[in-house]
């Protein structure tokens, strides 16, 4: 750990001074530059939030500053790196030899990925992990560094360490092997740690523990840090000063407060406006279209307008779901029987109506995912009934089951990944009605296709075009499109907008709301993102280990929530707003593991209603798991 | 991705380069071959004793030379290039065509179906090549068309195998789930979707096959399994060169061309295809 206390820091000027940097990367005359003539100084000891878009070139920035660029295909054509190691005077980390720069990097410069799995190397165990840095760096031997390890993963509140240094990656859930990332990061007390998108794959409250855990770190060693992200809340939880990236240029630097209370440039602005604020609808029953404002080639634009979305119909519902059931066997014998299940849904009773949006919350495990599948028919259920206007889907003959996914649509979560790379748009788009027959000339497919592509917001041109030629957003413009092809009752949108930019997303969410009005669609909404699901859903389910553990309208839930599952997860989620208190409840514990041996049932537990229509669990004094 | 766009000038040039080349080269073969009864309507089997061996490009009436029998090369060449082709290429589709189902059926459907295509399969690759040879035109016996049934039941296994590993690959990804999800039949997902997504590594087995095959066309004739010998073909002809090889290299070396510049066409037909088919641009998998 060496000498580095806090105070001892504080003394002459930045830590790290980034100097008009410009990245490329490509040969050829017209490169392309990833980040273009940016400046900017880090303090010991502070925070410093890097915010933009997806090719904003945030990451690049932040792999720049240990010239990983290197390895990546980039080049730094210009500019300068200062970085003032422990040892020594500063020195530009452009110009530094290889071997200068492996003394720094995971010694005086650590750095956390945003994906825990792939950055850990699966063949090796967590304590030969963090011993190699140990053992490279601070010459410890082979026992040492054991020792030391464990003292880390005590630090970033590991329990069970001993056991835990002789485990494999695998073996650990996401939330864990972050944490041991960020142990490795630290094991040689660096002065600097770069922190890219650290939480962005983790649940709610993981990221929560995540977040709390580097933040003490950080008081505790004065370590400074680089914390790239794409979330706002996450910036107002963690930041110090925050740098606005842009297209590959800084277009803003300022201390949080002031980017949150004072934007100055308009893409900065535009940004905090598309931000879901959670409990921005407090005291309203309906959820509530509202304008997005987007960057117009530079200059802010506002779209769309203020809208109360009173399109629920709750006469007779278009989705009944009773006690479903889907379980998963995994974990057999050698001679076939099966040892474990994945109880992903248990018993799972909702009903949805014309018109409305019911929002499916949880974290991963929950089940959520696997409800929208089962009813998709694209997972078989263990148990339970399902009636779709009425009539009930076990009754169903083939031919009549084939026809609802006509009626039911799914959005995924990933729209490059849903799309066949070797088709066109238009041949995915007109797919739907080409299996199910709905028109038969060619030339009226063609024109449906055109008026799919210009309902949500597209042009008719881009029919011809393959899917790699669009960006993210336009994506899963295209996969609405095709979900609409089919004139759906009920769409299920899967973490539909949770991969997505957040100005882009506020407006996808807008469109699937302005098509509910347009069409009386019904959306099932499934999501671990609370904000949007505020901003979207006229009732909301809460999900926890495959059993909903509160249901009812969104006023309710989030208003008024009752089971403890549920302040969980409304206090893990950050709120973009620096002048709230941080951290003022400390979130512990895992998610459980849906898998049981076999033989072992889950309890499915009573309901009680709490208000009209507002259910929740009966919870035991001790639930597992939900502290 | 936007840098996969901006592909330079200079590559795209080559990639045309390399299709009117691939074109020139198959094309002009195949023409000539398809054409061979009229250019040379005695099927160069007219022997001229008193011109044996002669060198090429000295007698105008013998381009390429002659052979020791006295019959022209460039003749036998282009007769040849019947056998040659027909084999190479029809070999090759055959197996294409019946490996790719098996892979498809056995990758897609798993299960039983799988079970019994792929230990077919393993079955067929325990067996040395030339004993299940030497056993179906033993049983058969030989001609033309034995010779691509044989082909095509040695080598369907390397498609299959091919294709099966890409169906696995490719049956969980989200857009065949997105397929099944919108009410797509097995049928078209396996045809519209699956197909597609598999056929560039096919291209490249088999424009490489096409190679192989017209060699081994030769070795199984060498050995008395194959064509009749007396009917020219390229591989023929080299082993038949092969003693002159020495004195006269002229009578092996120009069916060795013939097979060269005919594998080198197709090779680039074949990348230029398969770049084709991939509208992404990524050169490689």
């Amino acid at each position: 750990m060496s000498d580095n206390s806090p105070s001892s820091q504080r003394q002459d000027g930045p830590l790290l001074s980034v100097r008009s940097l410009s990245v490329e990367f490509g040969a050829g005359p017209t490169p392309f530059q990833a980040v273009k003539n940016v400046s900017f100084d880090v303090q010991p000891g502070r925070t410093l939030a890097i915010v933009g878009e997806s090719g904003s070139g945030k990451s690049v920035t932040s792999l720049a500053i240990m010239r990983l660029t290197d390895y990546t295909g980039g080049r730094i054509s210009s500019g300068e790196v200062l970085f003032r190691p422990s040892d020594g005077p500063a020195l530009d980390l452009v110009g530094a030899s290889d071997a200068r720069l492996r003394e720094i990097r995971g010694n005086e410069i650590a750095m956390i990925f945003q994906e825990p799995m792939t950055s850990l190397n699966p063949v090796f165990t967590i304590g030969n992990q963090i011993g190699e840095a140990l053992t490279l760096h601070e010459g410890l031997n082979v026992r040492d560094a054991r020792l030391r390890a464990k003292e880390l993963l005590q630090k970033v509140r590991l329990p069970d360490a001993d056991t835990l240094l002789d485990r494999y990656p695998h073996q650990l859930s996401g939330g864990m092997r972050q944490r041991v990332m960020i142990a490795m990061a630290l094991a040689c007390g660096p002065k600097l740690l770069i922190a890219d998108e650290p939480t962005t794959a983790l649940d709610v409250t993981i990221q929560a523990q995540i977040l709390n855990i580097i933040r003490d770190l950080q008081a505790e060693m004065g370590t400074a840090v680089i914390f790239i992200t794409h979330d706002m809340g996450v910036v107002a939880e963690m930041a110090d000063d925050v740098v606005v990236m842009w297209k590959g240029e800084k277009v803003e630097q300022a201390p949080v407060r002031e980017i949150f209370a004072s934007p100055q440039h308009p893409y900065t602005k535009a940004l905090l406006s598309a931000v879901p604020r959670l409990g921005s609808l407090t005291g309203q029953p309906l959820p509530k279209r509202t304008p997005v404002m987007i960057m117009d080639g530079g200059v802010p634009k506002q779209t769309g307008a203020t809208h109360v979305q009173d399109t629920a119909d709750y006469t007779k519902p278009i989705l009944q779901v009773e006690k479903l059931t889907t379980r998963f066997d995994v974990g057999k014998t050698f001679f076939g029987r099966v040892t474990h299940r994945v109880h992903a849904v248990e018993e799972v009773s909702f009903d949805i109506f014309p018109g409305e949006t019911l929002a499916l919350v949880g974290e991963s495990g929950s089940g959520k995912s696997t409800i929208g599948r089962t009813l998709q028919q694209l997972v078989e259920p263990t148990g339970g009934t399902v009636r779709f206007d009425g009539r009930d889907m076990n009754a169903m003959s083939p031919s009549e089951r084939r026809g609802l996914r006509q009626q039911i649509q799914y959005i995924f979560q990933d729209p490059f990944a849903s799309l066949d790379p070797r088709h066109t748009v238009g041949f995915s788009i007109a797919e739907p009605i080409v299996v199910h027959g709905l028109l038969k000339d060619r030339k009226a497919i063609d024109r449906r296709v055109h008026e799919l592509l210009e309902q949500v917001g597209l042009q008719p041109q881009h029919a011809k075009r393959y899917p790699h030629e669009f960006s993210g957003g336009q994506r899963q413009r295209i996969c609405i499109a095709r979900a609409l092809a089919s004139d759906p009752k009920l769409v299920i949108a899967d973490e539909s907008v949770s991969a997505l930019d957040v100005s882009i997303q506020a407006q996808i969410v807008n469109l699937l709301m302005e098509l509910q009005e347009r069409r009386r669609l019904s959306y099932l909404f499934i999501t671990h993102d609370m904000a949007v699901v505020e901003k979207i859903s006229h009732r909301v389910a809460v999900l926890y280990l495959g059993q909903i553990v509160e249901i009812g309208t969104r006023q309710a839930v989030f208003e008024n929530p009752q089971h403890s599952y549920t302040r969980k997860l409304l206090s893990a989620v950050p709120i973009a707003d620096p002048e709230r208190e941080r951290a003022k409840t400390r979130i512990e514990g895992e998610i459980p593991s849906p898998v049981r041996p076999v033989g072992q049932e889950p309890a499915i537990h009573r309901m009680r209603e709490v208000g009209p229509g507002h259910w929740v669990a009966v919870e035991a004094d001790q639930l597992r798991g939900a502290a | 991705m936007a840098l996969a766009q901006a592909a330079p000038a200079s590559r795209r040039w080559f990639r045309s380069f390399e299709l009117v080349l691939g074109v020139v080269l198959a094309g002009g073969m195949t023409l000539a071959v398809l054409f061979s009864g009229l250019l040379f309507p005695d099927g160069g089997e007219s022997m001229d004793l008193m011109a044996r061996l002669l060198p090429p490009f000295q007698n105008p009436a013998h381009i390429l030379g002659t052979d020791p029998l006295g019959r022209d090369v460039l003749a036998r060449v282009v007769v040849g290039g019947r056998i040659s082709l027909t084999v190479g290429v029809l070999s090759v589709l055959g197996a294409v065509v019946l490996g790719t189902l098996v892979g498809l059926v056995a990758g897609y459907y798993r299960g039983v179906a799988e079970i019994v295509l792929m230990r077919f399969a393993d079955i067929q690759l325990a067996l040395p090549f030339i004993l299940i040879a030497i056993m179906f035109l033993a049983i058969l016996g030989t001609g033309v068309d034995k010779v691509i049934f044989f082909m095509i039941i040695a080598q369907w296994v390397q498609y299959a195998r091919l294709v099966r590993g890409s169906v696995l690959a490719l049956r969980d990804r989200e857009f065949i789930l997105s397929a099944r999800a919108i009410g797509v039949g097995n049928g078209r997902i396996i045809f519209q979707h699956i197909l597609p997504n598999v056929l560039g590594p096919i291209v490249i087995l088999m424009t490489l096959n096409v190679a192989n095959n017209i060699l081994l066309e030769s070795s199984l004739t060498f050995l008395g399994l194959g064509v009749d010998p007396l009917i020219p073909s390229w591989g023929g002809m080299l082993a038949d060169g092969r003693t002159y090889l020495q004195s006269a290299w002229w009578v092996s070396v120009f069916p060795g061309l013939a097979i060269m510049f005919t594998v080198l066409g197709l090779n680039l037909l074949g990348d230029w295809l398969r770049d084709y088919l991939d509208p992404t641009g990524q050169t490689s998998r």
